[in-house]
């Protein structure tokens, strides 16, 4: 597993603690705050915490089961409340449509990142020995392990869903690999196939992304390409190739926390608490795995987490 | 829509043609076609790919519409939002009576501050209560079945989940069932009534829920309800349809009747016609009941929570195993609905026996017996838990078993399965792609019209080439083509499975019975709790998209055949045994033919399903319309969602209108008109 080091968690913390005290609680909205929960396991962590948080503080919360993308027709109206998880990697366009209206507000990074790479399972370094290094791609006889009947002789590598970018179609072409990218539909989709090749010890190159439990449940590296820097993306001469855009690895990005605009005004608290709080990778990546790999519940690792971080969470909601 | 509508049923004027003449006018249109398409590419480009710059920005258009729609549409006093937020709160208010009642109990403030002041109904009383009610309707085989339904839930600890599913059927499923009824008959009395709705559940049943999600969710507001609102347009048209021709069925002798004993319009409606139709109005029902059940999975995704939730949560963490679970609690809760709802029908059309007992302890046993049980399951709830809810240590699960058994197949028939894959996909599959991908857009928008014209006239002619038309021209013509070959392969399976079937059950009730209940699980499981084990095995693409859309499609083809069968008057089929009809003859020469009409519709409604399957395929790789209403979806941009899902429903209605219109001249041909 591989997570990378935070910087935003300290500035988070910092941050919350530099604002000046709120008014009391007793003059806030006791509506509930409405929470929206999706569908994996990470996102409902991260959820559950906050809305713990909150109840702690003496707010009431309220969670509603939200579609990640469809969510923010009910954050523009006031619906919804607190999106805890948009990542930049994935979200970025629905967010900025969402925020450029003025209804919605972002409410700092979640101190989380998104890593997302080619990916493949460590028994393909036996075929193709030049991994993790991309350039070893190229080579035809590498590329040919990864081929299925449709694609061969080129490799096959399986991206995520059309709708979560990432420009892979034009980054085989800007590095010239010698691989054909079929898209996968959703993410379970992508990895539905992961599991099937694992279980086969079968060829398989994908797109994975963390924090997530399959880099923990599954033996296996990301691909090394050209480190991402912004000129890669706007300037075709920087990387290997002078002609293209795209010649490096996918960059990083921040998980953000969005909602609606109005909680500024109607739960200054909640507020400042939403804004302060922060987590990092190691620490998510822990907890994924204890709820979708040793069985445990999101609310039992919700509670140890509350336990053990008291000092924390407690800063988050200081007045 | 605006366009010219036609009723093709109802036309009848076809130009008395001679064979020959069929047959010359048709091998010109097609020289006309093929020489297009040979040689048309270097003559008229423009042909092959509409010019970027006659594109209609038809996405713009309505973008801007309905953003004037939510922010400035009013009628005066109040706006349009306000309209549909007031009919969300009118909706909302049953719902959450019937939430309370079935699964949070009556709160006292609002959020995580809230306080229970009474439970739910405990699992043992609900459970209870239905049994009581199966009993009442269809004896003690029912209720047990019943019974065994919603045991199930409590036993594999589905049940918080499905109270709240049931919860939005509760309310979803009358609001269609009546709707779609008043529609029907509606469209029964005034034909104009006909012509102007018939577009409309044309649209309803074929734009993909995930075009017009958007904006259901600003004018609704976020959760329950606008799922409610999406379950009903999306299960309501059926109801329609049955309803109407139902209302044709009704034999003309019961007409008379009517008219002769003095009905008023009304009497005549409400007494004769609806109850003489009820057989037909049921298969209507069902169809409500398990549309409704169909959109848990999509409803969970905008706030309505259950089953569905966990159906999606389980698949992203691959259990397939609890996937299942949860998709089978959907099948369940869906079997016991509809059999419930079909034997208070049958009971309710049973004549009634007046009986001479007054007290209503003695006339309404049942209902006492319901609150009775209700309120000591209540009490004794209080005292123990286990009354209240189904202990957890009690729970089944299948565990780890289903992914096991996947594991299972794919280490040990990955490559069988995989020689089967390739070998459909290049020999049919993908030849087929190739062809419809190469032809012209205006060559097959001529030959569309030409059989338009051919078999109803020069209005369904120019209906049919406007829609074509405007598909290449929103630059749609591309994804529109891979959307009608997935489809077009699909239905065909389907219909080459359905029908036989469907021929098979329609006379065995033994085997109806077992065939009505794998057909009710293939229509309510959730496709994705069997998509994902079909990727393991198949990968993604547009086979196991096909094998999605089959699985459920094939349902209506069974149902109608089924159905048309029945209907055939018995002293037909009487009368041809009594001239030695051999049984393959009785078969061909006289059940099928009476049952055409039931069968056509049976196909049409295939296609329909085919096309509402493509958002769901979507989410394993297609490049159809359904992923380009899906990428809308996650731009919430409302405009490209629903000038795509536009697309679909036009693809469906040339497809509808097209077969109706040669089933029309088919019947008329065979003197069955």
């Amino acid at each position: 597993m591989r997570f990378s080091t935070l910087k935003h968690a300290a500035i988070a913390l910092t941050f919350s603690s530099a604002v000046t005290l709120s008014p009391a609680l007793a003059q806030e909205s006791t509506d509930p705050i409405k929470l929206t929960l999706h569908d994996w396991t990470g996102q409902l962590i991260t959820t559950e915490i906050m809305g713990e948080v909150l109840k702690k503080a003496g707010y009431s919360v309220e969670y509603v089961q939200a579609d990640y993308l469809a969510q923010f027709a009910g954050l523009e109206s006031g619906d919804l409340h607190v999106a805890m998880e948009m990542w930049e990697t994935t979200g970025r366009d629905a967010m900025d449509a969402s925020t450029a209206t003025g209804k919605t507000e972002v409410f700092g990074p979640t101190g989380m990142q998104a890593k997302e790479e080619w990916w493949y399972p460590e028994y393909m370094k036996e075929k193709c020995p030049g991994l993790p290094n991309w350039e070893a791609l190229k080579d035809e006889k590498c590329a040919e392990a990864f081929s299925t009947a449709e694609t061969a002789p080129k490799g096959r590598y399986l991206g995520g869903p059309v709708t979560w970018g990432g420009f892979d179609d034009e980054r085989v072409e800007a590095l010239d690999l010698p691989f054909e990218v079929i898209h996968a539909g959703t993410d379970a989709a992508l990895f539905a196939e992961l599991e099937s090749a694992y279980q086969r010890q079968a060829p398989i190159m994908l797109w994975i992304y963390a924090p997530h439990w399959a880099p923990a449940k599954y033996k296996g590296e990301w691909v090394e390409f050209p480190e991402y820097t912004k000129e890669c993306y706007t300037d075709p001469k920087w990387g290997s190739n002078p002609d293209a855009l795209y010649d490096c690895g996918k960059p990083f990005g921040d998980i953000w926390k969005v909602g609606w605009a109005g909680v500024k005004d109607k739960w200054p608290g909640a507020y400042k608490a939403i804004k302060a709080f922060t987590l990092n990778n190691d620490e998510m990546g822990k907890m994924i795995t204890e709820v979708d790999l040793d069985g445990k519940s999101v609310s039992d690792v919700v509670q140890a987490w509350m336990g053990e971080n008291e000092p924390r969470w407690s800063e988050w909601i200081k007045k | 829509m605006t366009a010219p509508l036609l009723e093709t049923k109802q036309r009848s004027f076809i130009a008395p043609q001679m064979a020959g003449r069929l047959s010359v006018a048709w091998l010109v249109a097609g020289g006309v076609f093929v020489l297009l398409w040979l040689a048309g590419d270097e003559v008229a480009k423009w042909a092959f790919a509409y010019p970027k710059d006659w594109f209609i920005p038809a996405a713009k258009w309505v973008s801007l519409f309905m953003k004037w729609l939510i922010n400035d549409a009013s009628f005066g006093i109040f706006t349009f939002t306000d309209l549909t937020r007031f009919i969300a709160a009118i909706i909302d208010l049953p719902y959450r009576f019937v939430l309370s009642l079935f699964a949070t109990g009556f709160l006292s403030g609002q959020g995580s501050s809230a306080v229970q002041i009474v439970p739910p109904l405990s699992w043992i009383a609900v459970t209870g209560v239905v049994a009581m009610m199966g009993y009442f309707a269809g004896g003690r085989r029912l209720a047990i079945g019943v019974a065994a339904c919603f045991g199930f839930l409590a036993v594999f600890g589905q049940w918080s989940s499905a109270m709240v599913t049931l919860a939005s059927i509760l309310v979803a499923v009358p609001i269609g069932v009546v709707g779609g009824l008043l529609l029907g008959i509606a469209s029964y009395r005034w034909q104009r009534f006909e012509r102007a709705i018939t577009p409309a559940l044309d649209l309803m049943q074929t734009i993909p829920v995930f075009a017009y999600l958007v904006p259901i969710l600003v004018l609704f507001g976020f959760g329950p309800t606008a799922a409610i609102v999406a379950t009903v347009i999306y299960a309501m048209p059926p109801m329609t349809r049955i309803t109407t021709l139902a209302l044709r069925g009704v034999p003309s002798e019961v007409r008379d009747l009517g008219r002769m004993i003095g009905c008023t319009r009304r009497q005549m409606t409400w007494r004769v016609m609806v109850p003489s139709a009820q057989e037909s109005l049921m298969v209507g029902v069902n169809q409500v009941i398990m549309l409704s059940l169909n959109m848990v999975i999509i409803a969970s995704m905008i706030g309505a929570g259950g089953l569905g939730f966990d159906v999606l949560a389980a698949l992203r963490r691959l259990q397939i195993g609890a996937g299942l679970e949860a998709g089978f609690a959907i099948v369940a809760l869906a079997i016991a609905l509809d059999r419930l709802s079909q034997a208070y029908a049958w009971k309710v059309s049973q004549p009634h026996v007046e009986t001479s007992r007054t007290s209503f302890a003695a006339r309404n046993p049942y209902t006492l017996a319901a609150l009775g049980l209700i309120v000591v399951s209540g009490v004794l709830g209080l005292i123990m838990p286990s009354f209240q809810n189904y202990p957890e240590t009690l729970t089944l699960s299948t565990g780890s078993f289903w992914d096991e058994i996947v594991k299972w197949i794919n280490i040990n028939f990955f490559d069988t399965l995989e020689a089967i894959k390739n070998a459909v996909l290049l020999n049919i599959l993908i030849p087929f792609k190739r062809f419809l991908g190469d032809l012209p857009w205006l060559g097959v928008t001529g030959i569309l019209a030409f059989a338009g014209w051919r078999l109803g006239g020069w209005r369904l002619a120019l209906l049919i080439g406007a829609l074509a038309a405007l598909i290449a021209a929103t630059g749609q013509w591309e994804k529109a083509m891979i959307t009608v070959y997935l489809c077009g392969i699909s239905v065909i399976f389907a219909a080459l499975i359905g029908v036989p079937v469907g021929i098979i059950a329609a006379e065995r009730e033994r085997l109806w019975r077992g065939v009505q209940v794998v057909i009710d699980t293939l229509q309510t499981l959730p496709s994705f709790v069997y998509l994902m084990p079909v990727v393991m095995l198949f990968r993604v693409g547009d086979f196991t998209a096909m094998i999605a859309v089959v699985a459920y499609s094939v349902v209506p083809a069974i149902r109608y055949t089924v159905l048309g069968i029945r209907r055939v008057d018995p002293k037909l089929i009487e009368a041809g045994l009594a001239m030695g009809c051999t049984p393959w003859q009785l078969l061909t020469k006289i059940k099928l033919k009476l049952a055409l009409p039931e069968i056509l519709l049976g196909i049409n409604q295939t296609i329909m399903f085919a096309l509402s399957m493509l958002v769901i395929t979507a989410l394993v790789g297609t490049r159809d319309l359904g992923q380009e209403v899906y990428i809308a979806l996650t731009k919430a941009d409302t405009g490209r969602g629903i000038v795509a899902g536009l697309a679909v429903a036009f693809i469906a209605i040339i497809a509808d209108r097209l077969i109706s219109a040669g089933a029309q001249r088919t019947r008329k041909r065979l003197g069955l008109v």
